[in-house]
């Protein structure tokens, strides 16, 4: 199972990425979304998934939109408070991109992050392992 | 028999689906021969009514018969073999349900004649309301729903509609529903205007008292519930939880889909539930699957009866006749519901009576009960007791070496049996939910479960073969994911030179 050591986890299985750069710490961070490995490998074939519009407000851990897989629909929680920057277009003709490529290619969407120090409640990649050992027990 | 060879498709039914009515068609060939007409010929309706663009299929008769019942043919229901298709209720449907249900009383009368000249059409669904409300202990019946997701929308809208005549409405705003729920549950709440809140099953897979007391204020509308839960468990604390929810001001909704489980053996009136729906499909043995009609009949306490769903039926002496209750949420079907069904359920519920219907359950029970301790040994069994009506296992085991429970499923069909249902209850991982009836006796039981064992056996020894099933279906491993991605919604006529 891939779990990317740069990445901060939900216990919903999502992932938040921030980009370096000049915008870090400025306020105008911006984080790319998507769900993890395990969660994609958990899920099945993804067939469908429904993502909020560019400028829609999030909020941490509520639910930002629904993806369904060939088992079930399942809801999908935010990591960070902000505003959707971007969703991700290529996924409404290839849902599977999030099967193949979660962290790359399979992203849901960007968000302009409210407060970038969220960022810190979230799992880290060692916590978010040991997490999913302890689930599937 | 090696894989390879397994994984050549049955050649007897290889073609079978890929052709369509509308390839076998010749130009100019007729099913029937229309004679001359003998009345003055009408006009044709304006030329915009007339299309010349839908190509239908032009066929002989015997095309058209040796083309659907090749197809039928394929078909695997209750009357060709064991169905264990969990939380469906996939009983056997006696023959004696059809003989009533057609009776030309039945079949020939219409909905709108006068109701002097239908007194035992609507004797029927009287005796039928009178008979629900005994066995599951309510005041009132409403026969109109013509599903169980109907029943459960009829339900919460009189829960709804109820508690804006107390002025509540405002600020009950929530329906709490446990983490093992029906999908319908939480649809039926939302499409309502409520807001879900999940209420996590305990350790042993009942509701999690602790989490219902904290989840419970003023803002509560309702709880629904199903019992047995879709573990096949019966919650030992359902009446703390009722009394628990009266004590908040709350209703409880009981999803009546697993009713099959305590028929004759508990009542949901005396358990404290304030509405629940039936599904008469299930439970009462009326035809089920594909998309033919249903019947969720909505049974209520008497403080509910004013919204039920229209029409109900009211007796006065031997005079029946139709009626509006008083403050009724509106109708839900054309006309009386599906009558059809109805009088089918009442049929069963005659033939087999109160000491039968006890009897329903207890087999019900003992079967799935006999599966459990048959495959607990090869299959991992998340709730390790004794169970209801079904029983869920979980192939993580299989998982672990790399065969999913969809492949399990598969498989199964090479064995001649209809997969149980899969991945439901959500909260089991790799569920596998089997749900015999009482209809089997002990062989067809042995029968499945000896499949079930040699699967978990193939799946340790040669996973491949698992991972490859079906081989004997007309079709092989159908691509699910593709279908879902890129349905295919309209037929188009291939090109000139196209492969269909």
């Amino acid at each position: 199972m891939i779990i990317p050591p740069d990445l901060r986890y939900t216990k919903e299985h999502e992932w938040v990425r921030l980009a370096d750069g000049p915008s870090a710490g400025s306020g105008q961070a911006i984080g790319t979304v998507g769900i993890t490995d395990y969660a994609q490998d958990q899920l099945g074939d993804i067939v469908y998934v429904s993502l909020p519009e560019a400028g829609k407000q999030l909020t941490q851990l509520a639910v930002f939109g629904e993806i369904e897989s060939v088992k079930a629909v399942s809801e999908l929680y935010s990591p960070v408070t902000g505003k959707v920057v971007e969703p991700n277009q290529a996924l409404t003709d290839s849902p599977e991109l999030i099967n193949e490529s979660p962290y790359e290619q399979g992203w849901l969407m960007k968000v302009r992050l409210a407060d970038e120090s969220e960022i810190h409640k979230l799992l880290t990649a060692e916590q978010y392992s040991d997490y999913i050992e302890r689930e599937g027990e | 028999m090696t894989t390879a060879e397994r994984s050549k498709a049955n050649p007897k039914t290889a073609d079978f689906g890929a052709s369509l009515t509308f390839d076998l068609s010749r130009p100019g060939r007729r099913g029937v021969l229309l004679p001359e007409p003998d009345v003055p010929q009408a006009e044709l309706p304006e030329p915009r009514f007339l299309r010349s663009d839908l190509e239908l299929p032009e066929l002989s008769q015997n095309q058209v018969v040796r083309y659907f019942l090749g197809l039928s043919r394929l078909n695997y229901g209750v009357d060709t073999g064991f169905y264990p298709l969990g939380s469906c209720t996939m009983k056997y449907n006696p023959r004696v349900n059809e003989d009533v249900g057609r009776l030309p009383g039945f079949t020939l009368v219409h909905p709108l004649q006068p109701q002097a000249t239908i007194q035992g059409a609507l004797a029927v669904l009287h005796q039928l309301q009178s008979a629900l409300a005994a066995i599951t202990g309510m005041d009132s019946i409403g026969l109109a729903p013509a599903a169980g997701a109907q029943g459960e929308l009829c339900g919460i809208l009189m829960i709804k509609t109820y508690l804006e005549e107390r002025g509540e409405s405002d600020r009950r705003r929530k329906v709490l529903i446990p983490d093992s729920a029906h999908g319908t549950n939480p649809a039926t709440a939302a499409m309502c205007g409520f807001e879900v809140v999940t209420i996590p099953s305990d350790r042993v897979g009942n509701t999690d008292m602790a989490a219902l007391e904290s989840a419970l204020d003023d803002g509560v509308a309702a709880m629904m519930l199903t019992l047995p839960s879709t573990l096949g468990l019966f919650d030992p604390n359902i009446e703390r939880i009722a009394e628990t929810l009266h004590r908040h001001g709350a209703l409880l909704y009981g999803d009546g889909a697993n009713q099959n489980a305590f028929l004759g053996r508990a009542r949901f009136g005396d358990l404290g539930f304030d509405v629940v729906h039936l599904n008469l499909h299930k439970t009462f043995s009326t035809p089920h699957g594909g998309g033919g009609p249903g019947a969720g009949p909505v049974c209520v306490k008497a403080k509910l009866a004013p919204y039920l769903p229209a029409p109900v039926v009211e007796a006065d002496g031997d005079t029946y006749r139709l009626a509006t209750p008083e403050r009724s949420i509106g109708k839900t079907t054309a006309f009386h519901g599906s009558f059809g069904v109805l009088v089918r359920a009442l049929t069963y519920i005659r033939s087999l009576g109160a000491e039968g219907l006890r009897a329903v359950s207890e087999n019900a029970v003992i079967n799935a009960n006999y599966v459990l301790a048959r495959l607990r040994g090869a299959y991992h069994l998340p709730y390790d007791h004794p169970c209801m009506h079904e029983v869920v296992f979980s192939g993580s085991r299989q998982r672990a070496k790399g065969v999913k429970t969809l492949d399990i499923a598969k498989r199964l069909i090479d064995y001649g049996f209809h997969p149980p249902t899969i991945y439901f209850p959500l909260i089991v991982d790799e569920a596998l939910m089997v749900e015999p009836t009482e209809s089997e006796g002990k062989e067809a039981l042995d029968a499945f479960c000896e499949a079930m064992l040699a699967i978990a056996r193939e799946a340790k020894e040669e996973p491949e073969l698992v991972r490859g099933a079906p081989y004997q279906a007309p079709l092989r491993r159908l691509d699910e994911a593709t279908a879902a991605r890129r349905p295919y919604l309209r037929w188009r006529a291939p090109a000139q030179g196209e492969s269909a």
